[in-house]
């Protein structure tokens, strides 16, 4: 049924349910707003002119953000979805544009965020010609896409759209990319849209498994030293107050993995950290102790699980997952329960026994305390020296009182804005590459985060690295005035490359260290208000400035050049040999 | 099972039958052998042709690999939005073929009574006769193609080709019955 809405009256708006012909440019454009978009990201080109001259006249309904570089415009569309849940979506035309978005598509594929990409392709009767700017989209982003289709037809669009969003959005979300050739754009069809509801080869939710359920209610219930993995299916599919009754119930221990981070806020008393290479002490430790290992909406990546042949293998392991892909993938269940993280967890709570684990929960405290005086409290306390990463990030967590959306790059900046940021909102509050690890992220993906969420700080935490791998969105964020916070922490080096080179390459720093321009000089000519900090004294009414300030701000805070981030579990090794120094 | 048998590297590597039902969609064929690409895996055949059910496309895919590694693969071709259904077998649980085709100049048929002689002891017939070659085809097991192709080779084989395996599984289950399980387990 077309569903145009048109102002009927002053006061009231009604449904038009006449067909109506439109151009394939027109159609999308309606499809997508029948998919409840509002926000684009995006830029535009010669086979997607079509597309954004219809745009033109929905300026009002579809919000585009013109964005710097494409690859700007799929971080900003991740970091919209991961703060708003709902997929993002960008635009770019074919050839260089569409090739552009892929590290942005690679990216939301490993993290499960799901992305509508929508790009321009040379006309029909070109494809395979090598015309100007034609390359095989469908081809090339056929291995980082969960889906995609070639539309060569207007009247295929809405079709097309709604099994977009459909697969994007359910099951393990993630990107899918719609190709849509410019006669297809151009060309009049009558328009009516469906919602996809459901595709016959296509099995998203999986039914609950009671048999799984209740053996893996048998096996906590029995546990001495039961133990909690969460990941971002926690997240997904909004799960965090079922895991709290969960683990509050039954008493056990719980740690995250960094996309799972700030499900549960940072202090809560069961929360005892973060798991890998950079992770806490005693989450790593402990794994190769706890006797009942029950992994939430988490995939066991190789940061996370070091060696796999000396990981967990007294446990018994218990797998909530709802991408039956990664179950024995890379860690053999013991209990496979194949389910959305809030329905096996919500099946759950009634069929385990209230329990504590004070003995167990203890060695944990005791791990933290140890972690506390070798690591920590030297890193966010120090009184001498160089300013350090973590102390910035500790002072950030105290004037924001934990409650900002954190958006972070790819590197040292980033395990310390993930130890020492202490979440309070379990509200989406943490936005990172973590499967792909790519390294220009931050900038464009705090801008989408913002973008979708308005009224939140949204604090972009970067190295000096990373944030020359995107700057270019100082435009976008300045053309928009989009609010963004951003913290360079500049150590004149690719911070975590040159750790692995002093530890593990004899300090061959080889092509680590970075000769940087002036950050300030860059913000301040995008017109964005910007400081540098290099003293300890006034590092905290720095941030605090940056906090208050209307508007998108840039604090550059130089810090010491060879910190390294410790603990670590050596690449490949077990988690049981990880270091704190 | 212990976590180290589902390591790739350990484990026997056997001939494996990997069956996809698929729609029939542009580029499909692509994004499976990606799946095998991507963990640099040799596929040995694939074949696809339409199935017993209309607009359902069958898929036998031919890998020698470990069943920790296999049962990966068809996780990861089960899960592309239009393959309806994946599955593998051991080579014992499956009846197979391949098919054989070889091009012999009809100069060499003058002693055509002992190509015919061959023909007929291989259970291979003789397909197309023309004044100057003759295809004889063979079906059976690449040992049996194979054992055929070294006998004509005296007479020169101008051409020879032979098809990937095509197979069919030894349980009684049905597609349909599968797709219906397959569909009550999910929402």
């Amino acid at each position: 049924m077309n569903a145009l809405v048109a102002e009927a009256s002053e006061k009231e708006k009604v449904i038009i349910t006449e067909k109506k012909m439109v151009t394939g440019a027109q159609g999308l454009l309606l499809s997508l707003l029948e998919e409840g978009v509002d926000t684009i990201f995006g830029y535009p080109g010669g086979a997607i002119m079509p597309i954004y001259d219809a745009l033109y006249d929905f300026a009002d309904q579809l919000k585009h953000h013109l964005v710097r570089h494409e690859q700007g415009g799929a971080h900003a569309a991740q970091g919209y979805a991961r703060i708003t849940g709902k997929p993002g979506v960008c635009f770019a035309t074919s050839g260089p544009g569409a090739t552009n978005l892929i590290t942005g598509i690679a990216d939301a594929q490993i993290d499960s965020t799901p992305l509508v990409c929508i790009t321009g392709q040379v006309a029909s009767h070109l494809l395979g010609t090598d015309a100007f700017q034609e390359t095989d989209v469908l081809g090339v982003t056929m291995p980082v896409t969960k889906w995609n289709y070639q539309v060569t037809r207007a009247d295929e669009i809405p079709e097309a759209i709604a099994k977009a969003f459909y697969i994007a959005t359910s099951g393990r979300p993630g990107p899918v990319l719609i190709d849509i050739t410019k006669d297809a754009q151009n060309a009049k069809f009558e328009f009516e849209y469906k919602k996809c509801k459901r595709i016959s080869s296509y099995y998203p939710v999986p039914k609950l498994n009671e048999k799984a359920i209740a053996a893996a209610a048998e096996l906590i219930n029995n546990a001495k030293k039961p133990y909690v993995l969460w990941g971002q299916g926690v997240l997904l599919s909004n799960a965090q107050e079922d895991l709290k009754a969960f683990i509050e119930k039954a008493g056990i221990p719980a740690a995250w993995t960094i996309l799972g981070l700030a499900g549960l806020p940072t202090d809560h008393p069961l929360n005892v950290g973060m798991l890998g290479m950079h992770g806490n002490y005693g989450p790593n430790l402990l794994t190769n102790e706890c006797d009942v290992l029950i992994a939430v909406g988490m995939r066991f990546d190789d940061r996370v699980t070091g060696d796999l042949k000396c990981y967990a293998r007294q446990a018994k392991i218990i797998h909530i997952e709802i991408d039956p892909a990664e179950i024995n993938k890379n860690v053999r269940a013991d209990v496979a329960v194949n389910a959305d993280a809030k329905v096996a967890l919500q099946a759950l709570l009634p069929l385990i026994n209230e329990n504590k684990h004070e003995a167990w929960l203890q060695k944990f405290r005791d791990c933290a305390k140890i972690e506390y005086e070798k690591v920590i409290a030297p890193e966010i306390l120090p009184t001498e020296g160089k300013l350090k990463m973590a102390e910035v990030m500790h002072l950030v967590s105290e004037l924001s009182e934990g409650k900002a959306v954190i958006v972070t790059d790819v590197g040292q900046h980033q395990m310390v804005a993930m130890r020492y940021y202490n979440f309070k909102d379990t509200r989406r509050s943490n936005i990172t590459s973590g499967g792909l690890g790519t390294m220009g992220f931050c900038l464009p993906a705090a801008m989408g985060a913002k973008v979708g969420a308005p009224d939140r700080q949204v604090i972009a935490v970067i190295g000096d690295g990373g944030f020359q791998m995107t700057l270019q969105e100082l435009g976008c964020i300045f053309q928009y005035q989009i609010g963004v916070k951003v913290l360079i922490l500049n150590n004149n080096f690719l911070g975590m490359v040159r750790q692995w080179q002093q530890l593990f390459h004899q300090k061959r720093y080889s092509f680590t260290e970075m000769v940087n321009p002036d950050f300030v000089g860059i913000a301040k000519a995008y017109g964005i208000t910007a400081n540098k900090v290099t003293q300890r004294e006034t590092l905290e009414s720095s941030i605090q400035a940056m906090l208050d300030h209307e508007g998108p701000y840039v604090l550059e805070v130089v810090v010491e050049k060879e910190d390294n981030v410790f603990p670590m579990v050596p690449a490949g090794d077990s988690v049981s040999n990880i270091r704190l120094s | 099972m212990a976590i180290e048998d589902y390591q790739i590297d350990l484990g026997e590597e056997k001939t494996y039958t990997i069956f996809a039902f698929t729609e029939n969609k542009v580029g499909l064929l692509n994004r499976i052998t990606i799946v095998f690409t991507r963990r640099h895996i040799n596929i040995e055949s694939i074949t696809v042709s339409e199935s017993e059910v209309k607009n359902v496309y069958r898929y036998t895919i031919i890998i020698k690999t470990t069943y920790a590694q296999v049962e990966k693969l068809v996780k990861q071709i089960a899960k592309q939005v239009d393959v309806l259904r994946a599955s593998f077998y051991p080579e014992e649980e499956t009846i197979f073929q391949e098919i054989a085709m070889y091009k012999i100049p009809m100069s060499s048929m003058i002693n055509g009574s002992q190509v015919e002689g061959i023909v007929r002891d291989s259970n291979a017939r003789i397909l197309t006769v023309d004044p100057h070659y003759i295809i004889i085809e063979k079906t059976g097991h690449s040992e049996e193609t194979r054992a055929l192709f070294e006998k004509l080779a005296p007479f020169g084989i101008l051409q020879f080709t032979r098809s990937g395996r095509i197979a069919i599984t030894k349980h009684m289950k049905d597609l349909s019955t599968y797709l219906r399980e397959q569909e009550e387990a999910y929402l």
